[in-house]
């Protein structure tokens, strides 16, 4: 059974990597910057997923979405790192504690 | 076992090695690093997957533009690790906890054989088949809706990111092209009728022997 390459290889692993980043988001509560790193290795793992289906399916659109799904995660690292940026500028701090000036 | 099957596994092994490293690394510039290093083994594996075109725009997007804005910023912040790293590992017992159950249910699901995963056979294609040429077929035919939704997407993500950290400062001198177009000559120059201060200049003669010295 693990001679051979099959589709649960790849959906098995990709649902490791996905455990390890939640892991990631419990261990680096307070550190932002790694926070975001772990939303890449989430979004990573299910772009393996759209990938390896798309390639056992025979069914283009799911690489197509990956496609989609890179756009728009570049996008949300530009903005992600923008918003960082100014809470430093305005804190000079990245701790997560530190982010509760809403809290009344 | 097949070729194949031992480059999957070496490479799904760095592939968690490095997404390992990079939630446990203490110093950030690291962890970005081993995240470059996670991407370009999960490149690896899609390009095992004959999925070419994403393996090259994963490279070069993410390790090309979006790794290299982590490490400016981490590099740009002035980060305090020791206080970010307080109680670090207290959390693990239950992160640790979930994760391996959600690892596990998800292998229950896949692994078994009632999934029929295994059953599936890879759609190897022939020689000469361009993954890019059917991609770029569909995206610009079928897909083209969502194409242009991408794109606008980007956009925003540029005016956001822009308008986030731009600043303007109190001190700084800029144009105000408006006035400057604006300006008339009596404005800026102003004619003075005056005596002359000095003597009218030499002669030609004694001019162009001054020049020849």
């Amino acid at each position: 059974m693990l001679a051979t390459l099959s589709l649960s290889h790849y959906l098995i692993l990709s649902a490791i990597l996905f455990a390890i980043s939640i892991v990631g988001i419990f261990l680096n509560r307070k550190n932002l910057i790694v926070l975001l790193m772990a939303i890449e290795l989430m979004l990573l793992s299910v772009n393996m997923n759209f990938v390896a289906f798309s390639h056992y399916l025979n069914d283009l659109a799911g690489q197509l979405m990956v496609f989609f799904i890179l756009t728009v995660a570049a996008a949300e690292a530009g903005i992600g790192l923008a918003i960082l940026v100014v809470l430093f500028r305005s804190l000079s701090s990245i701790h997560v504690d530190d982010l509760d000036s809403l809290k009344g | 076992m097949e070729f194949k099957t031992f480059v999957f596994y070496v490479l799904a092994a760095i592939m968690l090695f490095g997404a390992l490293r990079v939630i446990s690394a203490r110093n950030p510039v690291h962890a970005a690093l081993f995240l470059v290093l996670t991407f370009f083994s999960a490149a690896g594996l899609w390009l095992l997957l004959q999925a070419e075109f994403l393996a090259i725009v994963l490279i070069m997007v993410y390790v090309g533009a979006v790794m290299v804005l982590f490490l400016f910023v981490v590099m740009m912040l002035d980060i305090d690790i020791a206080r970010l790293r307080h109680r670090f590992w207290s959390y693990l017992p239950l992160g640790a906890m979930i994760g391996l159950l959600m690892v596990a249910e998800m292998a229950l699901v896949l692994g078994g054989k009632y999934f029929g995963a295994a059953a599936l056979p890879g759609q190897d294609m022939p020689a000469g088949y361009s993954n890019t040429k059917e991609l770029g077929r569909l995206l610009f035919t079928e897909y083209v809706y969502p194409f242009e939704l991408a794109s606008v997407v980007l956009l925003v993500g540029i005016v956001a990111a822009i308008m986030l950290t731009l600043r303007q400062r109190k001190d700084s001198k800029y144009q105000k092209v408006s006035e400057q177009l604006a300006v008339k000559r009596h404005e800026r120059v102003r004619l003075v009728k005056m005596a002359a201060e000095k003597d009218a200049p030499a002669t030609g003669e004694s001019a162009a022997e001054q020049g020849g010295q």
